[in-house]
């Protein structure tokens, strides 16, 4: 990955307290998982940001490589990467998300 | 949603064999849901993730399927990890 796209990707992380990368948007997730994690941060009234990795392929291999994570979606709260939709979902039937979010 | 394979993606039981071979001595179950062969559940009981994080704990599970993903010999797996 070169300096400018782990440049882009952590000004987008740092832009947000919560930073999801998915597939599609809020509005319309494309993938299942992507769909899940935006149904749990709007059901915990959560602003976040979001880049949908479709539109770029570079960027779509390039989280992968940042995360050190080979699936979207991918959240990040307050810069540090949670995990994906099931650990997202793990830590919300937890919570230990509504507790990270406060 | 329809999905173009490059590939034809991974069986049940090849997955099953990849996580168990990657994590010696782990029960794993692969359910099929929707019964269409690629959104799948893994459902895993190691002993090896006892005291690692979750993040750690997929990791491990991830490193076991080695770049399917990368290849999308994978397209949908959700993963429940247990210790016991």
């Amino acid at each position: 990955m070169d300096e400018a796209t782990k440049h882009k990707i952590e000004s987008m992380i740092k832009s947000e307290k919560v930073f999801l990368f998915m597939k599609g948007t809020p509005e319309y997730p494309e993938c299942g998982f992507s769909m899940r994690v935006v149904q749990i941060l709007k059901s915990l009234n959560v602003k976040f940001g979001s880049y949908n990795i479709l539109e770029d392929e570079t960027m779509r291999n390039s989280i992968k490589e940042y995360s050190n994570w080979p699936t979207i979606p991918q959240l990040y709260i307050n810069e540090k990467f949670i995990g994906g939709c099931d650990i997202t979902e793990a830590m919300y039937n937890s919570g230990e998300l509504q507790e990270l979010l406060k | 949603m329809k999905h173009d394979y490059e590939q034809k993606p991974l069986s049940v039981n090849e997955i099953k064999n990849l996580i168990e071979r990657g994590l010696e001595g782990a029960e794993v179950e692969i359910l099929d849901p929707r019964e269409d062969g690629v959104h799948l559940q893994a459902i895993i009981k190691y002993k090896g993730f006892k005291d690692k994080s979750l993040i750690e704990q997929h990791r491990m599970v991830y490193k076991a399927l080695g770049e399917s993903f990368n290849k999308e010999l994978v397209h949908a797996l959700s993963i429940i990890t247990k210790t016991d």
